[in-house]
């Protein structure tokens, strides 16, 4: 495992999750830094989704702990991490069906970032910008497609302010144009020092921005480190073409 | 200079606001032109009213169906019989009696919150039948024969008419804008980021249980004001007839039919309810059909209700609670880069 970086903003330690007999994940050990942009792979079932909600509070681990920002957060529900900078999005797109685009994002810049009125305008102004959704500002979310529910997830997160953004296969199902709007819009939220955990299965547009690269099987981290390095690792090539965990 | 304006009214909806400030002020004064009859029945207007506009925040804002809001409405009543014939003023009593039943609606939303959709809308009427057989219990109501309020009765008979009819507008119009207030603020758009999708909104930092409890306790005080006023109007209180499911029904008719999820649609859904009960309440059993079939046709053919079919169809909107973003010019350029690099943030919000 990785050495815990200096300042740590995020770490798991020792993390179980069982759904009944299902062991989902298995000690998994986490620690990231406030300026690092983690990508997660692995093959299906392998954990990822289970431990971003974990981390994001959205279930409570079966045993372990996780600090954010130096403090406990493990009791935590997910309102009180978000509140905390600890913001997450959904694989499959959870939107404010019957809300307008610009309203589901005012409810998280006024609520998950703590935001007056005018401030919380401007802030779901902004992300609804930064995210390419402007135009749709004023229709209800239940008449988007996929790729805009998509972005929605994202635009939403952000008027949250998070300092550590926990992204769910964003990208899936987007051409390369697309995909490259979204590789831009994640690399200004880099300059913006957000931290971010990107789960994705496509690893040609997780590598543009991730530093550093895990792989998950079966739940539990199979390698951790430099993106190149790890996608040659020999456990995570049996892991994809199967061979299943050692 | 901002990508937009955030405007949360339209031309339409300043004049509505003076509209619905007119039609609240003649209505105080219409006591003075109106029949014994008439005054009675507008008082049922308002109480409609109430209910319409409490169950529709409740499910339609909040996404809390409950088939078993008759509870608040017969405590209601029940709590101003109890503290009447403990000496407190009859008129007094209808108000404190509203207090205590949005008291007691606190400990009944720690643990019916927890339950979801169905099983919240009928663990409500379990809760409504199982109050009713307590204060069936009370030696005061004497089982299902009920009593009445009859400290009510010193006052003169038209004095006491008139009372009533300005508490109901006074209460109706008070309530209005206390729900209107909370649902056009962000609460409002907490409470609808609620009914849409609950982990999404917990994860996007709202307080969840909270914000449904703070929306429950004001629809029991509401709806505890109305059976409070439907007490005073009819003087008797007989348990079968406060605590039955049919005030639940008629809240949801009254909200299906005018338009759920929409502020007029619950105010025009009573006026409806209303007027069909006007003129066919005499019917008896094909009063209770026709109602069932209007029902029936209307979620079939409207599901939005009538309101929310013209809102859709005409975009009008007199009492909106949204919001709507007015995007600049340079924002909606392809390569309007430059539309958000000025700090200016001048926001004029219009209502």
């Amino acid at each position: 495992m990785n050495a815990m970086p200096n300042a740590a903003i995020l770490n798991a330690a020792g993390i179980h999750k069982r759904f009944g007999a299902l062991v989902v994940l298995d000690d998994i050990d986490f620690a990231m830094g406030a300026d690092e942009a983690v990508g997660i792979v692995g093959p299906n079932g392998a954990g990822k989704t289970t431990l971003l909600s974990v981390l994001s509070g959205a279930y409570p681990p079966s045993a372990g702990t996780i600090a954010f920002k130096g403090d406990d957060v493990t009791a935590l529900a997910a309102t009180q991490r978000c509140r905390l900078g600890l913001v997450r999005t959904h694989q499959v797109p959870k939107p404010f069906s019957g809300m307008t685009t610009f309203e589901n994002v005012f409810v998280a810049a006024s609520h998950g970032a703590g935001l007056g009125r005018d401030e919380a305008y401007e802030e779901a102004l902004g992300s609804l910008k930064l995210c390419g959704m402007l135009g749709v500002a004023n229709r209800r979310a239940e008449t988007l497609g996929l790729l805009d529910r998509k972005r929605l997830e994202l635009a939403r997160a952000l008027a949250a302010r998070p300092t550590l953004l926990l992204l769910d296969e964003i990208g899936g199902g987007l051409t390369d144009g697309e995909a490259g709007e979204l590789v831009e819009t994640i690399r200004e939220l880099r300059r913006r020092k957000i931290g971010i955990v990107w789960i994705e299965h496509i690893v040609h547009i997780l590598l543009q921005v991730a530093e550093r690269l895990i792989c998950m099987d079966a739940g539990k981290i199979i390698a951790d480190g430099e993106p190149q390095a790890v996608m040659a690792d020999p456990q995570v090539i049996s892991a994809y073409l199967g061979g299943g965990p050692k | 200079m901002s990508a937009g304006v955030i405007e949360r009214g339209t031309a339409a909806s300043r004049i509505a606001g003076f509209g619905v400030a007119a039609i609240i002020l003649l209505l105080a004064v219409a006591p003075q032109f109106l029949s014994a009859g008439a005054v009675d029945r507008m008082t049922a207007l308002f109480i409609y009213v109430i209910l319409a506009a409490m169950w529709n925040a409740l499910a339609g804002f909040g996404g809390l169906v409950s088939v078993g809001q008759q509870v608040f409405f017969g405590l209601g009543a029940y709590f101003a019989i109890r503290l009447a014939n403990a000496g407190l003023n009859p008129f007094v009593s209808l108000f404190v009696s509203a207090i205590i039943v949005g008291a007691v609606s606190w400990p009944i939303s720690l643990f019916m919150l927890r339950l979801k959709n169905g099983e919240f809308a009928i663990g409500m009427w379990v809760i409504a039948a199982l109050t009713h057989l307590l204060v069936n219990l009370d030696r005061l109501i004497q089982g299902e024969t009920g009593t009445s309020l009859i400290s009510l009765n010193v006052y003169d008979a038209s004095m006491r008419r008139v009372t009533i009819y300005w508490l109901a507008l006074g209460s109706m119009a008070a309530l209005l804008a206390i729900l209107f207030g909370l649902l056009r603020g962000s609460t409002g758009a907490a409470i609808r980021a609620i009914r849409d999708n609950e982990d999404a909104a917990a994860s996007v930092g709202v307080r969840v249980t909270g914000t449904k409890r703070l929306l429950f306790v004001l629809a029991a005080f509401g709806i505890g004001v109305s059976g409070a006023l439907w007490l005073a109007t009819s003087i008797t209180f007989q348990p079968k007839t406060y605590f039955s499911v049919q005030w639940t029904a008629y809240m949801i008719f009254m909200v299906l039919v005018g338009g759920i999820g929409t502020f007029e649609g619950a105010i025009l859904g009573a006026l409806i309810f209303f007027l069909i009960e006007t003129w066919f309440g005499g019917a008896g059993v094909w009063y209770l059909i026709g109602l069932g079939a209007t029902a029936l046709v209307f979620s079939l053919l409207l599901p939005r209700g009538l309101w929310g079919t013209l809102e859709e169809r005409f975009g009008w909107r007199l009492l909106p609670v949204g919001y709507r973003v007015r995007l600049a010019a340079a924002a909606v350029d392809p390569a309007g880069e430059t539309a958000s690099s000025a700090q200016t943030k001048t926001h004029r919000e219009k209502a």
